[in-house]
Formats: structure tokens, sequence, C-alpha cells
């Protein structure tokens, strides 16, 4: 699974400038990571790429791509991102939005219902949880926040390490700067978008960790009920960055989604 | 030479023992922990310290304003500000400051301080800050903005003084259809505007190239110096020298008949547990966006625990050593502040007097004795040392009414 040849290359898309990790042949699937911005390799990604034509682009204003002062809004972002897809002419990839990159997927979902060949959002962000409330950057401690998108403690060892470097702690607070700057009142979700989403065709797959501590498990709920051809999956033994911590159960989950050429 | 008392109002009725328990007194710290009738004496004995400072003679009572936090009990500062406006005959009311990003409404700060003037007869000092980390998330306000907020605020408050009503402002963080307040200040072209500050460069740089005095809160005498250093820098780029109308420091000063007594109360500068503003928590304290990025990975290693606060922790012993805290008989206070004044020559000077859980009779006591004995020894050596007050040199409230303003090059030589 591993050793996918992932290339990196520098896109330019209305001024704003995007780092995207690209990698793998087959249908097209575009992974927006999470708040917490992302590390250049995950098995995630490498087991996606092995069947697939992944772009892992780096959010504007988070890890490797540079911040965009004018952004005020994540449909700002998703709005990027469709020219990203323009682009490369792949107007009908498949989403796989992690935490807010979920968001970020289903606000570009919202943007043109019938395009997208899947969606998929993995601990979504962007609506108002019924119950709970989404855990809060702006209170909670850097490591602190980083473990509670885990179930167990070991597997964010495995992936950040016991005790995360300080270039991570530093690559952490410029994420959460921007996440501040396009989301902070009301905080990681949209009042508009739940009414939005009424209108998408695509097939969505709604997956949740079992012990998501970050977005509770009723916005899951909500965004199946509120996706007129969704179906909501939870993942056992995983907290809310399934990816990370689940990636071959969440890798085999959007495989069977997406389906094969 | 200005001379002013400070108090940070302490919520002193609290059980420290509770704030210790949650490890932060500061935002979160519950405010099941605040007492009303507690809360109700101390305002009323600020109001009598204030009352007194005037009685002996001081020129200004500094005024400050936080929230959600022990350290300070004032969440308003133009409340007190309107009190002293009405019960006040002579001193000036010195507002370091009103927290600008923190206001939705910039234009109703503007009616408030212009209402504080009139009443005051023009009494008014408006000193502007961008408040605490912590402000910015006990006021819902992106801390990420905090910057931009700060300086359009201004513009918008210093227009709504200046410009005749009605106009329209577009700003980036603030728009109003319409600015028109039936409230102007009394002073021309507007109040004096003071900047606070502590440790953030950008401040500085910015306050000197309005020509609004600076005030150092608490630095060191080294820390100070080199404050003044970035100043008169860019005081020279901006076409004038800086002066000691330019520069204003704030002082732990706890004065009393006797110099035992005045060391135990001066400890209670640190009654917070040691820290400047109350048990800080490293997250909170500094939201993400709000700090320097040049600041950044210094308080991030801070946050998870691996470095010290970049804002200092000092013992009480070091702070006296240093001159920051001072404590003793009136002769003995003012042979240090004297010290200060020869080393970094400021124009206005706030003595902090009393905190923590400092008597009311020690605080009043504290205070005569810096109105009657401190003050009128520290006027003469400002004299000596030709230290002048804003009001006294006629400083123009902002650069952009100067008459004396030179090329950058010119200003150097002198």
């Amino acid at each position: 699974m591993a050793g996918a040849d992932w290339t990196a290359s520098t896109m330019d898309v209305a001024g704003t400038k995007l780092h995207v990790a690209r990698a793998g042949r087959g249908r097209p699937v575009m992974v927006l990571h999470h708040e917490t911005g992302t590390l250049d390799h995950l098995p995630f990604y490498d087991a996606l790429a092995a069947q697939y034509d992944v772009l892992v682009p780096h959010h504007p204003g988070y890890s490797r791509s540079e911040r965009p002062d004018w952004m005020r809004s994540t449909r700002d972002i998703a709005v990027i991102y469709r020219g990203v897809l323009s682009e490369l002419k792949l107007g009908d990839a498949a989403l796989v939005g992690l935490g807010f990159g979920g968001w970020i997927a289903a606000e570009m979902a919202s943007m043109a219902p019938a395009d997208l060949s899947r969606l998929i959002l993995v601990g979504a962000m962007g609506i108002k949880p019924p119950q709970g409330d989404i855990l809060d950057l702006a209170v909670t401690g850097y490591v602190d926040y980083a473990r509670a998108g885990f179930h167990d403690q070991k597997a964010f060892d495995r992936v950040y390490g016991a005790e995360p470097s300080v270039d991570q702690l530093e690559m952490w607070d410029i994420c959460r700067e921007m996440s501040f700057r396009i989301a902070w009142k009301p905080y990681m979700y949209s009042q508009t978008l739940p009414y939005l989403l009424g209108a998408v065709r695509t097939p969505a797959l709604v997956v949740w960790g079992d012990d998501d501590r970050i977005v509770p498990l009723s916005a899951g709920k909500t965004y199946a009920k509120a996706l007129p051809n969704a179906k909501l999956e939870i993942v056992k033994a995983s907290g809310h960055c399934v990816d990370m911590e689940q990636p071959e159960a969440l890798a085999k989950l959007v495989k069977d989604f997406i389906g094969r050429e | 030479m200005h001379l002013m008392y400070f108090t940070e109002q302490p919520m002193s009725a609290y059980s420290e023992e509770a704030g210790r328990d949650f490890g932060a007194t500061a935002l979160m710290f519950s405010n099941k922990h605040f007492d009303p009738v507690a809360g109700s004496r101390l305002y009323n004995n600020y109001i009598e310290q204030y009352m007194l400072a005037e009685e002996v003679g001081v020129d200004g009572i500094m005024l400050n304003e936080h929230h959600n936090a022990p350290f300070c009990m004032q969440a308003k500062a133009n409340i007190f500000a309107a009190i002293l406006a009405g019960m006040t005959k002579k001193v000036k009311i010195v507002m370091l400051g009103n927290p600008l990003p923190l206001a939705e409404n910039p234009i109703r700060l503007a009616e408030e301080l212009a209402m504080i003037d009139m009443i005051s007869k023009g009494r008014l000092v408006s000193g502007f800050v961008r408040g605490g980390g912590q402000e910015q998330l006990a006021t819902g306000v992106n801390p990420a903005f905090n910057r931009e907020r700060f300086e359009e605020a201004h513009e918008l408050i210093t227009q709504a003084w200046t410009r005749t009503g009605p106009f329209r402002f577009e700003g980036t963080h603030y728009q109003h259809r319409v600015v028109n307040p039936w409230a102007v200040p009394l002073q021309k072209p507007y109040p004096r505007v003071w900047i606070p500050g502590v440790i953030s460069k950008e401040t500085i740089v910015w306050a000197a190239q309005q020509r609004y005095p600076y005030i150092a809160l608490n630095t060191s005498i080294e820390q100070t110096k080199k404050i003044w250093e970035l100043y008169d820098d860019v005081a020279l780029q901006s076409g004038y020298v800086g002066g000691p109308e330019n520069r204003g420091y704030l002082i732990q000063v706890h004065v009393s008949d006797n110099e035992e007594k005045a060391i135990e109360n001066a400890r209670q500068f640190r009654w917070m547990q040691g820290e400047f503003t109350g048990l800080a928590h490293p997250v909170w304290s500094t939201p993400s966006g709000y700090g320097s990025p040049t600041n950044r990975r210094a308080f991030v290693e801070f946050a998870a625990g691996r470095a010290i606060n970049p804002r200092g922790n000092t013992s009480f012993e070091q702070q006296m050593a240093d001159l920051r805290i001072i404590a003793g008989t009136p002769k003995t206070v003012i042979a240090k502040l004297k010290r200060i004044l020869e080393e970094t020559r400021p124009g206005i000077l706030a003595l902090w007097g009393n905190d923590g859980k400092v008597s009311q009779q020690d605080s009043l006591t504290c205070i005569k004795l810096i109105g009657q004995e401190v003050f009128p020894a520290i006027r003469e050596i400002a004299k000596s040392l030709d230290l002048k007050s804003p009001f006294e040199s006629n400083a123009p409230v902002h650069i952009k009414y100067s008459t004396d303003l030179k090329p950058a090059k010119a200003a150097a030589a002198e």
C-alpha cells in the first residue's frame, strides 16, 4: 500500500497559490484535510492512491499553502477548490472531506449539485450539531485538541509522536489562526448550509467515528438527513480523525462507495 | 510632569484556593466565586480612593478595563470615567484604555467618551488598547483581526470626533450608514490619546507614528529604554524628535509610614499567584492570531508547557531589585523613583499604589503619602530634569496637528 509516487506542485487559482500533492491513477478523488492541517504522508492517502488519482490540496492558510488575507469564509475556500477542479478538468471528481475539510466539501457540493461523482464526509464540521457543541480550538490547548481527535491515544502517538515537535505546534497555531479568520463566529458552522444541501444530487456517504469528541455525532445524523441521497456509517474504535486512526477501515468504506473503474 | 494614581481595582474577595485548584484565574474561572456584596463594598472603596487622590493633589486618575477575571473589577472603564466626571473637579480622567477591537460599534464609544469629556469639562484623556488575549474570547471578538480592528476603530472614532456629520464609513471591519453622533468632545481637535502597552513592538511603532504618548506598563528600566529607542527611531522617521512628552510609565509603588509594612503590603502586587494579570491560561491569554507572528514560536512553546511565559514572571525580590516594584516610606520611594526618572525620562508617571488584599485604610494612607509627600518631590525632580508632560509642552494631539515636522534627515540631525 505504501510507496505511492507522490508529486507536489504549486497551483495558482485566481491569485491564490495552493500546494497540491498528487499520486495514483484512476478516477479522480480530492481529499480535503482537517482544521489541524495535514502531514505530507498518511497511510490513508496512500491507500486511496493505490486505486485512484488522488489530489490533496493544502487549504489556503494551512500547512504548506500560503494565507490569502482577503478570505473571510469557508465558502471562499470551496470556491477556490471549484476553480482547481475546473482548471484540472476534474469537475466530476469524488470528494473526501475530513473534519473541517468535510465542511468545504459540503459547500462545494452545494454549488454544483449534480457535478461531483461522490461526496464523502468524515466527521464533518459545517452545520450546528442539534446536540452538543463542536470542540472549540480557541479555548483548547494545541496538543489537547489534537489528542481529542483520537479514541486511542496510542494512535495519536503513532501519527504525531508522543511529544509533537515545536514545528508541529507552530503549524497548528498557523492553522488555528486561519480557522479563526474564516470560521470564528458562528464557530465552525454555517447557518445556511443545511438548507443548501437539500439540492445536492451527488450520492453521499457520511462517516463518523463512534467516539468523535470534536464534532458530535448528532451533526452526522443531520448531514445524512439533509443530503437527499446519503447514508451514514459509523466506524468503531475511532475518534474524529478516522483517516488517521482507522485508515484501512475508512479506505475500504471509501473504495466500496466510489467503486472501481 | 503629569502624575497619576492607578489601581487595577482587584476583586480580592474570592477564594484563592479555588483559583489555584482550577489552575487559572481568568476567562473560565467560574463567577460563582464572585460575591456581589463584596463587589459593592469594593467598588465604593475604589471611589473613596479616587476622591482622596483628587483631594491630595494628583494630576490624573488612570482607569483600565478587563473581563472575566478577578484581577480587575472594571468590566467597563467608561462607567468609572463617567462617575469621576461627575464627582471630581480637577483631576484628568485618564483611560488606559478602552479596548477598541472589542467594540462592535466604535461610534458608541465615541459618543460615550464625548459625553465624559463634556461632563468633566474637558478632563478626559482617551487612551486606547488592543485588549488582552482572553478579552477577545470573553467578548467573542476574533483575535486574528485584533490589530486591524484596533486601527480601523481608531480611525472611525477620530473621524466621528472631528468630521462634520453625517457621513458614511465603509471599512473592512466596520461599516456604518450614518455617522453623526449628537455628542462630540469638548476638547479640540479631540481629547489626548495615550497608548499603553507591554511587549508588542507593533504597538510602539504605531503610537510613535501617530505621535501619541506610549505608556510602558511596569517594564524594567532596561526594557523601558529599549522601548524609547524604538519609539524615538520611528519619531525621527516621522519627522519629529521624541521626548518626555511622548513617554509615560506605570510602576507599582506602595507607600507607607513604615518600611516593613510597606514591603509587606507591596507583596500584594504578586497576589495573583505571581502573574501580572492573574494566573494565566497560556492558550486563552494568547489566542492564535492575536500576537505578533515573531512571537509565535515562543508562545506555542509556553502554551505546551515547554517554556516560560514570554511575558515574563519574575519574583517579588527580583522585581524589587529591578525597581519594577518600589515600596517604603516617602523618602525611600522618592530616591528610587528619582533614579527611574533620570534613566528613562518620562513626562507622564502613574503610580500603581495598591493591589490585592491591601486594606482600605492602608490604601488611603498610601494615596495620602503619594499626594502630599511623594508627588511634590517628584515634581521638583522633574523640573530639574526638564521632564515636561504633553500638557506642559503643549504637544500636538496627533501627528497631523504638528506644526514642527521636518524631513527625517533634518529631524535626525537635531
